[in-house]
């Protein structure tokens, strides 16, 4: 088994899901509680990754990191080296992709918790980072565990974005989808097999874990 | 905090265009105590509840409580929500299901330091007999307790006005009037403004020492409940004071001598209601509540009730613990007994009945 491949793999995916939900409560609440008429701009831009194919958000990312661009640019005097075919541009990469799968199901679950329970918590001299951290976000831990472990299992599983941007270099982008490849093009059967078993049944344990930890929501039921 | 004895008065004035068919413009006084907000739903009353708490805002007008201005479109004035001291209740409590009652309670406290938080919150607990309950979730204990943890949070606050929205329309009578009661003793040692929205109008005839009755987004009257739902002055105001019976009439004569005037409703009914500033052939409207009026089997003979007429029993449907009677007599009025009552008189669809009302019970509208 390619054990540098599964812990470049899991190295990945941790950072992405931590970044992600980093970017992803902040945004999440803009989209869901903005008043703004062009929220649903921002909306379809975050949701792109759902309809592109991989090639060609990875083709306009690479674009972006090369040495011409901008961003490549700026990266290369701040760090001295490239964007395209680093860890570093693995994670931005990664991070673009995987944004609707922790957006939506943040969004999702603070739209769902009861409006009237923001106003109570408002008028009873709250700020809206109290209102935030006590009331909206411990009602919406489900839809922010699902966001999480949702963009943690998209990166372990994504292949084109990594193939265009990364590339296959052992120990620095060479991740277990792109190692199961080389193994099959290679012929390695019975080596892709196995680490394509060892992916279902992380894939699996990961789902069984959420879905068999999932508390009963609060619900104000009829009384006892 | 000591509230002075006038300063605490609060004064709305407001604007606010919420739709294209619904416009609130609406201005009143809640002196401290109990001000009863009445109109149906959709008139408009929690819409002046959440302008005042600052979750909806005006487009115009003034809302000042006690010597602070909540809101001044004229100078610019918007307190923020949390800075205002408000206590609002909401129609759905909106108690935090992932709140122990104590963290609900204390939620508003979180200025103060933990052992007066924990002070305070007992001394509510206390006043509102929930003390055995401040562990438990809101989803663990019954309506009337979630309503008194409700009331609790909003006044531990100590807050400059109390906003309640239907507090206790889902609640039985017995309960209400218990936790009626709390507040009503609590509300002794704090004189603030209490503006308490209903659409009962049992509960504004209980409950207030003034009435400020909405209509489509407009104050319609204002006043004791007495004066406003006992004599309104508009059909509106009649319907919404629990007058099931409103009728077009036209006078047909006056006998000032006897404090009378006849009136002729429909084609073939007359009816003696009291004596007011109409001419014969003015159009008037009568009103009579369905409880103030007596159904007799036979010919009722020997009564000072004036207006007594045959009719027949258009049908009997029951409500609750009311039953509604409905009875052609030339015209059709309805008539609320007690279910005893309807047993012991044998009411069947079509059968005779003689329909009885005293004259003081019939209300000229203008």
């Amino acid at each position: 088994m390619d054990w540098q491949a599964i812990w470049l793999t899991a190295r990945l995916a941790a950072i992405v899901s931590a970044v992600l939900l980093l970017i992803s409560l902040p945004l999440a609440h803009w989209l869901t509680f903005s008043r703004r008429r062009w929220t649903f701009l921002v909306e379809s831009i975050v949701s792109l990754p759902l309809v592109l194919p991989p090639t060609v958000l990875g083709f306009y990312l690479l674009m972006a990191m090369g040495s011409r661009s901008p961003l490549g640019r700026w990266w290369t005097e701040w760090t001295g080296q490239g964007l395209a075919f680093t860890f570093e541009g693995l994670v931005i990469a990664s991070v673009c992709y995987s944004l609707p799968f922790a957006v939506q199901p943040i969004a999702a679950a603070f739209a769902q918790v009861d409006r009237t329970l923001r106003d109570a918590s408002a008028v009873l001299g709250a700020s809206r980072w109290r209102t935030f951290f006590r009331i909206t976000l411990p009602l919406s831990v489900e839809g922010v565990l699902a966001g999480v472990v949702l963009s943690f299992a998209h990166t372990v599983g994504e292949f084109g974005i990594v193939l265009m941007i990364g590339g296959s270099i052992p120990g620095v982008t060479r991740t277990v989808s792109i190692a199961i490849y080389d193994d099959v093009q290679a012929l390695r059967y019975a080596e892709a097999n196995q680490t394509a078993l060892a992916l279902l049944a992380f894939s699996l344990t990961v789902l069984l874990c959420v879905y068999g930890l999932r508390r009963k929501p609060w619900t104000l039921g009829p009384s006892a | 905090m000591d509230s002075g004895p006038l300063g605490m008065s609060a004064t709305v004035d407001i604007r606010a265009r919420l739709s294209a068919a619904f416009t609130l413009d609406a201005g009143f006084t809640a002196p401290p105590g109990f001000t009863i907000l009445f109109g149906a739903s959709g008139s408009g009353k929690t819409t002046v509840l959440r302008a005042i708490a600052g979750l909806t805002r005006p487009q115009s007008g003034r809302i000042v409580v006690g010597e602070r201005t909540f809101f001044d479109s004229s100078t610019g004035v918007n307190l923020p929500i949390n800075q205002r001291r408000v206590g609002y209740v909401f129609q759905q409590l909106a108690l935090f299901p992932h709140m122990t009652v104590m963290a609900n309670i204390a939620y508003g406290l979180d200025a103060l330091p933990a052992a007066e938080q924990r002070d305070r919150v007992a001394a509510i607990a206390e006043s509102f007999h929930i003390g055995g309950l401040l562990q438990r979730r809101p989803g663990a204990i019954s309506g009337g307790e979630r309503q008194r943890v409700a009331l609790a949070r909003a006044l531990v606050t100590d807050p400059a006005i109390l906003l309640l929205d239907e507090p206790l329309s889902a609640l039985d009578h017995a309960i209400q009037s218990r936790i009626m009661a709390d507040l009503r003793q609590w509300h002794q040692q704090h004189r603030i403004p209490v503006i308490y929205v209903t659409h009962s109008h049992r509960e504004a005839y209980g409950l207030g020492e003034r009435v400020v009755v909405m209509n489509h987004g407009k104050v319609l009257a204002t006043g004791s409940p007495h004066d406003v739902l006992d004599h309104p002055t508009e059909r509106v105001l009649a319907s919404l004071a629990g007058f099931e019976n409103v009728f077009d009439a036209v006078v047909i004569e006056r006998d000032a001598a006897a404090g009378v005037m006849r009136c002729r409703v429909e084609e073939a009914t007359q009816l003696e209601v009291p004596l007011a500033q109409h001419q014969p052939g003015d159009h008037v409207r009568v009103a009579i509540r369905a409880g103030d009026i007596l159904l007799a089997a036979e010919t009722p003979h020997g009564l000072s009730a004036r207006n007594v007429m045959p009719g027949r029993v258009v049908d009997v449907t029951r409500q609750g613990p009311t039953v509604v009677v409905r009875i052609d007599a030339g015209c059709t009025f309805v008539v609320h007994i007690t279910p005893g009552g309807a047993e012991s008189m044998q009411l069947a669809q079509g059968a005779p009945i003689w329909v009885v009302i005293k004259t003081y019970s019939c209300r000229v509208l203008a």
